[in-house]
């Protein structure tokens, strides 16, 4: 990324405001950041007391209690393959649709774009027991197990990420010369060959953009997938509620538990920030 | 909603007939998979929704819901009577919700732009700071907000800790989880988690202007701030459209922050419409008032975006000449 | 704007042509079958310290009615904050387990849905008779002149916990036995500098099994004979203030447990930070958290004045688990079998020794095991002073709307703000407006 804007020296008031402003923001962005790691190493009693900024004593109990309080490993599994496979497909999806807005003139694009659109507007409590009812009455009728299964996560999870990323993807799309199309269509190669081998080469920073956004949305998911996993395909985000029992608030093993969960998202966001902010200056917002 | 920048679309060379045929039928194929998705999750789901509100639908009837008796416009009337209690409820929940939005979208906005601005040239510790910035919306939202829950303990939390036993400001411990300061507790964790997002989106939108504007302001003398006013902001006006719609409809829908803060009964002073609604069909189980409560909610949204859109996008025109 | 208006007519019209074939259908009303006799799905509810520990507790009783039956039972343990959403789900979808636990005080509402098996007295013969039964417990299985919805499983009955050692600190020689007897107590508890008694403000079942005793002692109901919400009269309302004032006026529940609703009371308890704890058959739970059994006593929960007995003299809920048989299950047999299983002597000994809780059952009941002091106090109460919640098919709606309003005075009093006849009264109008119109 290109780095600066402004060619003139930023006068000292606006760099002391700034220090001070993002110190504190810092502080404020910080502080639960903190609070989740240091209390994942506390002993219980620790966490179920008096707040203390430092630990009494550093334990990693916590992160070995965390897999035999909750089937841990299981949702974590769950998690990957629902939100990996909702991704890929929502990509794949969504780089087709937006190709063909960005490149071809038909009957029904305006609809077709709005309506797509406006489905980020649905409250997902309209339609959470209308889809549930829905998947069940498709699986008596075919069989195909949509409820309760990893399959039927993952096709809500990739149509909840899906507008978004078509929107972006044609923003993007557009912005990708369509000399290079015409180039490749005049060599031979057919218009998914051209989108292939010229378009989405062009478009990697979009199309990550788009798939980090997505694998969010499946990754934290609550409301749909508490009501449609059991008990073997459970995901992350629900399953972390185990860890307040019966008995009492394992506080030091909510926070390793979240913190394990978070780290991989976390770290792969942030290694590919630079493309996301590449692909939303290229796509979304231009 | 966007203009497509080169409109008539695929010129090239004059094309064989079956080639154009094909060339005619191939955009459909492409957005074949998506409008079939987008149909069996959104849009079918949706007006079965529609239907249930016009039913009859609590426990009685849950069972084999075909059977429901019709109500007309029954599950309607109860819902905006608001001289009646659902009614009544339901527009305090309308209110709180409409509050909370305008107050976290504001606040996500302020910081995003503020923040972008802020970190527009190239400092020690940029890009460090950008990816610290970044943590809260990369967090999974459970694992963000049972964060704040812990802080936010009256007896051990972190924020009663702070306020209370290290600075002295409130006179006791105050209670962030119920009662009333719990709105300003959802608004916090909202914005925290929320504001990322609007520095990404606005700092991917700074990248976009180019050089020669700045240059030339200072050339004409502007200072900082003449910049940013004549330059920065109005440069962002078409990110901001949409950037502000998309906050707008994500925090009014937000069902997980508010959930995992406060369980299946939200205070009163942070019941939010959504989970307002899941309370009304999930735990009460009526499902056809709850429907009908969400039709409502989506006939609002539909026209407050209508409306923002038909106002920004007139602004946007005549700017543009 | 033309697009937009031509694009939600489009997709209206679209997805209300595929809604039109999608939309016919609701659940299938099957009515049990023996399509496949060899496995059974059994949902049971969190009743260990875990769900890891409930799946160590129930498993070896599964293998053993493999082995008596052949028949494999899948096991899903259920955590409390899902399960009835899951049950509503399985109700509305007809794709659920063959079997489950509910809290009993769910069966009139679950019943209403016809979702479940009714016990039929032809039924009960096949599980060994209704009389195997206590009772209080078959009291909370239904509406009163209807096939119970479900079989008594595991038997609770609340007590008064008290830390001994504490006691021992403050003077006092024994447990209070009644209410002003306990506020007296906890002056002199916390002139010692602990906290008196715990409780769960922000939890809606706890509040609502609490003010449900005080009104029986206040000789009032929530619903009328003829089952309307009645949340308003005097009794109710003094009943549900004399709950909040043991931390509004009495000052007895510390502030800060306004806001507790995962059982932070119990750790409170176990810790040796509160004095006294009303909790249903907590032993099995304070014992995973490290506190002997010698250290606390059991008592009976206060009353007005005089002993525990029946009505105004009651002083705890039926609690308990249910066994259902969910009717569109595809094994109807195995299922029965399995609730004759579950019901039996051998396994109700090992299941409510497991749980610390007190077998439905009356010939369990008499075994050695289950005549511990702790149990002889749960026992007691079950049998001779517990009264039923509301058999109505309200009554999820009722523990709902009451227990938040409970929790809002509870928060109303943590806040420091006056909670007076007039403002619990305002409280329980608005929960009752909330009630399905009649």
């Amino acid at each position: 990324m290109s780095s600066a804007s402004s060619p003139m020296a930023p006068p000292r008031s606006f760099i002391w405001s700034r220090r001070i402003f993002l110190t504190l923001l810092a502080g404020f962005v910080l502080v639960p950041v903190y609070v989740m790691l240091s209390s994942s190493l506390k002993p219980l009693s620790d966490v179920t007391g008096k707040f203390r900024w430092l630990p009494s004593g550093l334990t990693i109990r916590p992160y070995i209690d965390i897999w035999s309080t909750v089937p841990l490993a299981k949702y974590f599994m769950n998690s990957l393959i629902v939100s990996v496979a909702a991704t890929l497909c929502s990509v794949v999806i969504a780089v087709f649709a937006a190709y063909a807005v960005s490149r071809y003139e038909f009957r029904g694009k305006r609809v077709f774009t709005v309506t797509v659109l406006s489905t980020q507007m649905f409250p997902g409590i309209l339609f959470l027991l209308p889809l549930f009812l829905l998947y069940v009455n498709i699986g008596n009728a075919t069989g195909i197990a949509l409820f309760g299964s990893r399959g039927g996560l993952i096709l809500t999870y990739l149509t909840f990420s899906l507008p978004f990323s078509i929107w972006m993807l044609i923003g993007y799309f557009d912005s990708v010369p369509r000399d290079l199309d015409e180039a490749a269509l005049v060599d031979g190669c057919g218009p998914l060959g051209a989108l292939l081998r010229v378009v989405v080469p062009a478009a990697i920073p979009g199309i990550v953009a788009v798939a980090v956004y997505a694998f969010m949305t499946a990754w934290g998911e609550v409301l749909f997938a508490s009501v449609m996993t059991n008990d073997s395909t459970r995901t992350l985000a629900v399953g972390l509620q185990g860890y307040s029992t019966l008995n009492d608030v394992y506080w030091n093993q909510i926070m390793a538990a979240s913190l394990v969960v978070s780290v991989p998202v976390v770290a792969g966001f942030l290694l590919l920030q630079r493309y996301l902010v590449a692909g939303l200056t290229a796509g979304a917002v231009k | 909603m966007r203009k497509n920048p080169s409109d008539p679309a695929a010129p090239g060379p004059r094309r064989r007939r079956g080639e154009r045929i094909r060339r005619i039928g191939l955009p459909y194929l492409l957005l074949l998979p998506a409008l079939i998705l987008e149909l069996l999750v959104h849009l079918v789901p949706m007006v079965i929704g529609i239907v249930m509100s016009f039913k009859e639908l609590t426990q009685f009837y849950i069972r084999d819901w075909g059977t429901a008796p019709w109500t007309g416009f029954g599950n309607y009337k109860v819902s905006v009577d608001f001289s009646a209690p659902v009614g009544k409820s339901l527009l305090h929940s309308f209110f709180v919700t409409v509050a909370f939005t305008l107050l976290s979208v504001a606040f996500c906005w302020l910081l995003g732009t503020v923040t972008a601005i802020y970190m527009q040239d190239n400092f020690r510790g940029r890009g460090f700071l950008r990816a610290l910035f970044l943590i809260p919306y990369a967090l999974p939202v459970y694992a963000a907000v049972i964060t704040w829950v812990f802080m936010f303990q009256h007896d051990n939390g972190l924020v009663n800790h702070v306020l209370h036993d290290q600075l002295h400001i409130t006179g006791k411990p105050s209670f962030w989880l119920i009662g009333d300061n719990s709105f300003y507790a959802l608004l916090i964790v909202h914005v925290w988690k929320g504001w990322p997002f609007a520095f990404l989106i606005v700092m991917a939108g700074l990248q976009n202007i180019p050089k020669e504007l700045y240059e030339a302001a200072s050339i004409d003398g502007a200072g900082m701030l003449q910049q940013i006013r004549r330059i920065t902001l109005p440069s962002l006006r078409p990110v901001n459209q949409v950037l502000v719609l998309v906050l707008f409809l994500w925090t009014f829908n937000d069902f997980n922050t508010p959930y995992v803060l406060f369980g299946r009964a939200a205070p009163e002073a942070a019941d939010l419409i959504s989970v307002h609604i899941y309370q009304a069909s999930f735990v009460t189980w009526n499902f056809g008032t709850g429907s009908a409560m969400s039709v409502l909610l989506l006939l609002f949204l539909l026209v407050v975006t209508g409306v923002y859109l038909v106002i920004t996008s007139r602004g946007r025109r005549s700017a543009d000449v | 704007m033309r697009s937009i208006r031509a694009a939600a007519v489009g997709a209206v019209t679209m997805s209300l042509a595929l809604a039109a074939t999608a939309c016919g259908g609701g659940s299938s009303t099957g009515g049990g079958s023996n399509d496949s006799p060899k496995t059974l799905t059994y949902w049971a509810s969190n009743q260990g310290a875990s769900i890891a520990i409930d799946k160590k507790v129930l498993q070896p009783e599964l293998e053993k009615f493999k082995k008596q039956t052949g028949i494999t039972v899948k096991l899903e343990v259920v955590p409390w904050s899902d399960l009835l959403n899951r049950i509503l789900t399985a109700t509305t979808s007809g794709q659920g387990p063959d079997v489950l636990n509910i809290g009993n005080t769910w069966s009139a509402s679950l019943q209403a849905t016809g979702a479940f098996l009714p016990w039929s007295t032809a039924n009960f013969a096949k599980i060994g008779g209704k009389d195997r039964f206590v009772d209080s417990a078959l009291g909370s299985t239904g509406a009163t002149g209807k096939d119970p919805a479900a079989v008594p499983l595991y038997s609770m009955a609340y007590a008064l916990y008290y830390n001994k050692q504490i006691f021992a600190d403050a003077g006092i020689s024994q447990p209070p036995a009644t209410w002003a007897e306990l506020v007296a107590d906890g002056k002199k508890i916390e002139a010692k500098g602990k906290q008196a008694l715990g409780a769960e403000g922000a939890n809606v079942s706890e509040n609502i099994h609490h003010t449900f005793v005080f009104a029986k002692q206040h000789g009032a109901e929530f619903f009328t004979a003829d089952g309307k919400a009645d949340f308003t009269n005097d009794g109710v309302v003094a009943a549900v203030k004399q709950y909040v004032d043991l931390m509004a006026k009495d000052k007895v529940i510390p502030v800060g447990n306004a806001e507790y609703a995962q059982n932070q009371s119990v750790s409170d308890f176990a810790k040796g930070k509160t004095a006294m704890l009303m909790w249903q058959s907590a032993s099995a739970n304070l014992k995973s958290q490290g506190m002997s059994e010698s250290s606390y006593g059991i008592a009976p929960i206060p009353v007005q004045s005089g002993s525990p007995g029946t009505g105004v003299q009651t002083n705890s809920m039926v609690a308990g688990i249910n066994l259902a048989v969910f009717k569109n299950t595809n094994n109807l047999d195995g299922s029965t079998k399995f609730v004759k299983f579950m019901t039996s002597d051998a396994e109700q000994k090992i299941l409510n020794t497991a749980y610390s809780s007190i077998p439905p059952v009356k010939t369990a009941q008499e075994d050695t095991a289950f005549n511990t002091p702790a149990n002889a106090v749960l026992k007691n109460t079950l049998a001779t002073s517990a009264a039923a919640l509301p058999q109505v098919a309200d009554e999820s709606q009722f523990e709902t709307a009451v227990g938040t309003a409970v929790k809002n005075l509870f928060a109303d009093a943590a806040a420091g703000r006056a909670v007076t006849t007039a403002s619990v009264k305002a409280e329980l109008e608005k929960a009752q407006q909330q009630m399905p119109a009649k």
